[in-house]
């Protein structure tokens, strides 16, 4: 590898793509920059399973297919691929203890994609188990750590939740861009927590075949990146129908990047009066108000706008999410796969599953399996499941009201707060983490496509991001969007290499 | 809606989690924590509202009634912690 190229695991995807196809750099020794990274970045514990022969291997046949003319965007580009997504003979646990050991005889639809368009594996990502977490605290393979300090103080913070590893492993530039996935914010707050850009889809736009399904109903696929570009060129490439999900969109897939025209004259932005809410640290309010002014000044109207349901939306997520979560985990029995206990004399199969997933489930997990069992029991599933269902469909309601008076996007803070600290929320009530997920789940709720986009630091010097929402399908007007805000923000702080 | 000692047990016995006794008053205190944070939805007007099916309003799929997969007995088995002459192995279940 030669001198001037060891930084390449800095670059973005659109860089790489350029340098790969002029042949100023190989695929191999991009892959093997980013390799020596995450050897270096172990502090970070984002990596938790690495595939360097995968990696080298599809680096190799990267490096084939740009000889040979045939070079997608994605060919040669060094992704970390989150524990969530199964990859064939490769571990994929969900950083739970109930999936140690867990080798798929098959590769998810988005992976296959990925590698089908030339895109090279280092390995997988930490995250919170089963997803379920907003800080990267509940996964089996321990805390993840952001790769951001406040200043000189030298406390670990948590890099977000629950694609925390691959929000740490993009800041620290441990690889290029990471896939993450989104149930009620959980690629967009991890994003916003450390400088980088995430989006989630519109539901349906990814499959989401052979990815590990926390809530069925609320869980989409998407890129997370250092460039709205990147998550543009990213997307493309993950999206498209899937006859293997019957929930994916028979849909083209537009060009995202081709959207990026940096024109959003006449656009009307909505800004929701309902996400001002009281104890909001002031600096918040401030970079929203900054966002406003940006899109202002590039052009777009500014359009005082109400969603009157979003203050239901929590609660609603909360019934919802784990009652899917209590149906989709029932298959972790300890017969088909993963962990099984073990057994004292006379015991038979129910304390098998009992002692199974007793050992098998954080406790996090094993709340949320506990709520969504008791919301779907016999005389609670109408007045709370129920309830809940009729409250989301208020909640998708208030959004097509906005878009259908003429609403293009609407912006709002991506975070209540910067990133804190890994245990500092340890003593908190549950109830107090899923604040976290408050400006982000109506947008699972409702479907639609949301991107957190890095804009500013606080006075701590840690990144905030802002959210933008876009109409359903229309992820290209929404990354264009985010495209003119970034551009505005000129965000270009990276954390201080400690680890 | 609050929880008490008895519903806690009877939950995770419904969502098959060994829960030890001792446990049991703190898991009661938390699920109702919860629980009264849902309250809140009943503060919403849902008269005439129908329950979310899905959020995009799209059919389901649907295909041909026939065979597009098997013979793949060696992979279906192969993570499974015990499996034995082609079978997944279990603690005995009838008497």
């Amino acid at each position: 590898m030669s001198a001037p190229m060891s930084n390449a695991n800095t670059w973005t995807i659109a860089a790489a793509r350029e340098a790969l196809r002029k042949g100023e750099i190989s695929a191999v020794d991009l892959t093997m920059a980013c390799l020596t990274a995450i050897d270096a970045g172990d502090g970070l514990n984002a990596f938790v399973h690495k595939t360097p022969e995968i990696a080298l291997e599809q680096a190799r046949a990267a490096d084939a297919r740009l000889a040979a003319g045939d070079a997608p965007s994605m060919c040669g580009i060094p992704l970390g691929i989150k524990d969530l997504f199964c990859t064939k003979g490769v571990p994929s646990q969900a950083a739970s203890n109930i999936l140690r050991g867990f080798r798929p005889e098959y590769e998810s639809t988005v992976t296959t994609r990925l590698f089908d368009a030339g895109a090279v594996m280092l390995g997988k990502l930490n995250m919170d188990e089963f997803a379920m977490g907003s800080s990267n605290e509940t996964s089996t393979y321990g805390n993840a750590v952001s790769p951001w300090r406040r200043g000189n103080d030298t406390t670990a913070l948590t890099p977000g939740g629950s694609s925390g590893g691959s929000a740490a492993a993009v800041a620290a530039d441990l690889c290029l861009a990471a896939t993450g996935t989104d149930t009620g914010g959980s690629i967009r707050q991890p994003a916003a927590f450390t400088g980088i850009v995430g989006i989630k889809p519109t539901y349906g736009r990814v499959s989401r075949w052979g990815i590990v399904a926390f809530a069925s109903s609320l869980d989409q696929a998407g890129p997370m990146t250092k460039t709205v570009r990147d998550a543009a060129i990213f997307l493309q490439a993950m999206a498209g129908h899937d006859p293997k999900d019957s929930t994916s969109a028979d849909l083209p897939v537009p060009d995202f990047e081709a959207a990026l025209t940096g024109d959003i004259r006449g656009k009307k932005i909505g800004i929701p009066r309902e996400y001002r809410l009281d104890g909001i640290p002031a600096e918040i309010d401030a970079l929203w108000q900054r966002g406003i002014e940006m899109l202002r000044d590039a052009g777009a109207e500014i359009v005082d706008i109400s969603l009157p349901h979003t203050k239901y939306a929590l609660p609603a997520y909360y019934v919802i999410a784990p009652a899917e979560a209590s149906s989709n985990l029932a298959r972790y029995d300890g017969v088909r796969y993963g962990h099984r206990a073990t057994l004292s004399a006379g015991e038979g199969i129910v304390d098998m599953y009992e002692k199974t997933r007793a050992e098998g489930f954080g406790k996090e997990v094993q709340r949320r399996v506990m709520i969504g069992t008791y919301v779907l029991s016999a005389g609670f599933y109408d007045a709370y499941y129920n309830r809940a269902r009729k409250v989301r469909a208020l909640i998708k309601r208030d959004f097509e009201l906005a878009f259908a008076a003429g609403i293009d996007s609407i912006l709002t803070p991506a975070t209540p707060s910067a990133a804190f600290g890994l245990g500092e929320m340890a003593s908190a009530d549950p109830v107090e983490m899923y604040l976290n997920d408050v400006f982000t789940v109506t947008v699972n709720l409702a479907g639609l496509p949301g991107i957190s986009v890095p804009v500013g630091l606080d006075a701590k010097g840690l990144p905030l991001g802002l959210q933008l929402i876009g109409r359903p399908w229309e992820e290209g007007d929404l990354l264009n969007h985010a495209y003119v805000l970034e551009r505005a923000a000129g965000f270009v702080s990276k954390p201080a290499k400690w680890w | 809606m609050s929880i008490d000692i008895d519903t806690a047990r009877k939950v995770a016995h419904l969502a098959r989690i060994r829960v030890q006794e001792d446990d049991l008053p703190a898991l009661a205190r938390e699920l109702s924590g919860i629980l009264g944070f849902m309250e809140q939805l009943n503060e919403v007007d849902v008269t005439g509202i129908e329950p979310m099916v899905s959020v995009t309003p799209m059919r389901l799929a649907r295909r041909a009634d026939v065979v597009t997969d098997g013979n793949i007995q060696e992979q279906v088995l192969k993570n499974a912690p015990d499996a034995r002459e082609g079978f997944f192995a279990v603690p005995k279940v009838v008497e």
